[in-house]
């Protein structure tokens, strides 16, 4: 389970999150929505230990991720596959050398490397990507390939920051079975980073808004789709302030 | 947590002969290019000053010790912190503002052991090495130079270059090199670390890694002098 407890995060004198709470169970998604600049990304980045927060706590599995020491935080890092919004591949490496890294120092042999970067690039529908660089990819290829490193590495957890932004609409829905596919394959509990209404809706099974720093509404998919708050109106309705 | 990376050896172990390639052997050109015309104006500075009041053979005397304790090792760094320094902190630079550096932790990596350690290491070992060469041929245009055009032979050269030699000499500046390097790739790593704001950030700190890093050379100069002479 991954939980948030009253978390603040200042950058200088401006507070980005300003308690903001709530806990994604076990094999759930959670969405989280909310305008560009609240802070959605921030959040990620507390969870898997990137960033501390100035005031509460984020636990995973029970750990509570601040208190973690250098060890215990790799350890937790073993069961998280992060996605991020362009892909952060290492551009120096082939993809396959991308997925290899990942799995580096887990005690694997060549022969269950091979197989697993094999079956993560399938997964993504990439099957043959292995040797080229991530500059001979397409942005949409590359943010596949930055799943199956995600999921290469068979994660308890996947957190997903905007995977369908900047992609056309037939990319976003292959996305969005992409994510469908890795949930029901590996049973992982994951948070969604995403201004993407119609993919949200199609991956999680609840949201959560935030803004102003706090979890405006949190709810299921089809009980925030009724939300009558106005501010979750405006923005479900794409309305101008 | 520096000490915990360099510990991390199964980090950086991989990467440092590649970087040692890219830091050091693909740096040589520049300093030799640098060496061949400190070596020739060397000697010619010395004949224009020494003539008619100090005895010419002189001139490898000069030419060996200024370029062997100083203008070897400070001019190698100079360049080598504009190119290596320039190159660090612009690559970290760039993984650090496109999410590179963020991953690698998300992936269980030790930035500092999997990035720093290797570039630190790669610099202070092949700055001297680049030196040497750069001693070596700086000495030899200088000695063309004195035989073509000054009139000295070889062994008035020789001469010269051996009557004030010490060992101390060569050491001196292969110390002060390893030292410049480590500066040098230090500061463009923590730069380049340090990097926020997009391709403007990448310049900003790219430049300021070049400029600490020359700052840096120059001090550590004047450090080892007041030293070890």
């Amino acid at each position: 389970m991954i939980r948030l407890d009253g978390v603040v995060k200042r950058f200088g004198a401006r507070t980005v999150l300003d308690g903001v709470s709530f806990a994604v169970p076990e094999g759930r998604t959670l969405a989280l929505l909310g305008r560009s600049g609240t802070g959605k990304s921030v959040i990620l980045k507390h969870i898997v230990g990137l960033l501390r927060a100035d005031a509460g706590t984020v636990t995973v599995d029970g750990h509570d991720v601040a208190a973690l020491d250098d060890d215990g935080l790799a350890a937790l890092r073993r069961e998280i596959g992060y996605v991020f919004q362009f892909a952060a591949l290492f551009d120096s490496m082939t993809c396959e050398e991308n997925l290899r890294l990942a799995l580096a120092r887990r005690g694997l042999d060549e022969a269950e490397i091979a197989e697993r970067i094999a079956a993560a690039l399938a997964t993504v529908g990439l099957p043959d990507v292995g040797p080229r660089y991530p500059a001979e990819l397409s942005g949409g290829m590359r943010k596949r390939v930055g799943i199956a490193r995600a999921v290469v590495i068979r994660p308890r957890y996947i957190l997903w920051d905007e995977p369908t932004t900047g992609l056309d609409p037939v990319t976003t829905a292959t996305m969005d079975l992409l994510m469908q596919r890795v949930r029901a394959e590996l049973g992982v509990t994951a948070v969604v980073v995403t201004h993407d209404l119609r993919s949200a809706f199609a991956v999680a099974d609840e949201i959560a808004f935030l803004h102003e720093g706090r979890i405006r509404a949190h709810a299921s998919v089809t009980a925030f789709q009724a939300s009558e708050d106005p501010i979750v109106r405006q923005f479900l309705e794409g309305r101008p302030e | 947590m520096t000490a915990r990376a360099l510990a991390d050896t199964g980090a950086w172990r991989d990467q440092l002969l590649p970087q040692m390639q890219r830091l050091g052997v693909a740096s040589v050109p520049i300093a030799l290019f640098i060496a061949v015309f400190t070596g020739i104006v060397l000697a010619l500075l010395a004949s224009y000053i020494f003539t008619g009041t100090v005895p010419l053979y002189f001139v490898g005397a000069l030419v060996g010790k200024t370029i062997m304790m100083e203008l070897g090792p400070v001019l190698t760094g100079m360049a080598l912190a504009g190119r290596v320094g320039a190159n660090v902190a612009a690559e970290l630079g760039t993984m650090k503002v496109t999410e590179q550096v963020d991953a690698l932790e998300t992936l269980g990596w030790n930035p500092r052991a999997y990035l720093v350690v290797p570039r630190v290491l790669a610099a202070t070992v092949m700055f001297p090495v680049v030196t040497a060469f750069a001693m070596a041929i700086g000495v030899v245009a200088g000695w063309i130079t004195a035989v073509n055009l000054l009139d000295l032979s070889t062994p008035e050269f020789t001469k010269g270059l051996r009557m004030f030699y010490q060992f101390k000499d060569i050491w001196f500046g292969l110390v002060k090199a390893a030292s410049f390097g480590a500066a040098v790739a230090l500061i463009g790593c923590l730069k380049g670390l340090a990097t926020s704001g997009g391709a403007a950030g990448v310049g900003t700190n790219t430049t300021r890694a070049v400029v600490l890093g020359c700052e840096a050379i120059l001090v550590l100069d004047a450090f080892w002098a007041l030293v070890l002479l």
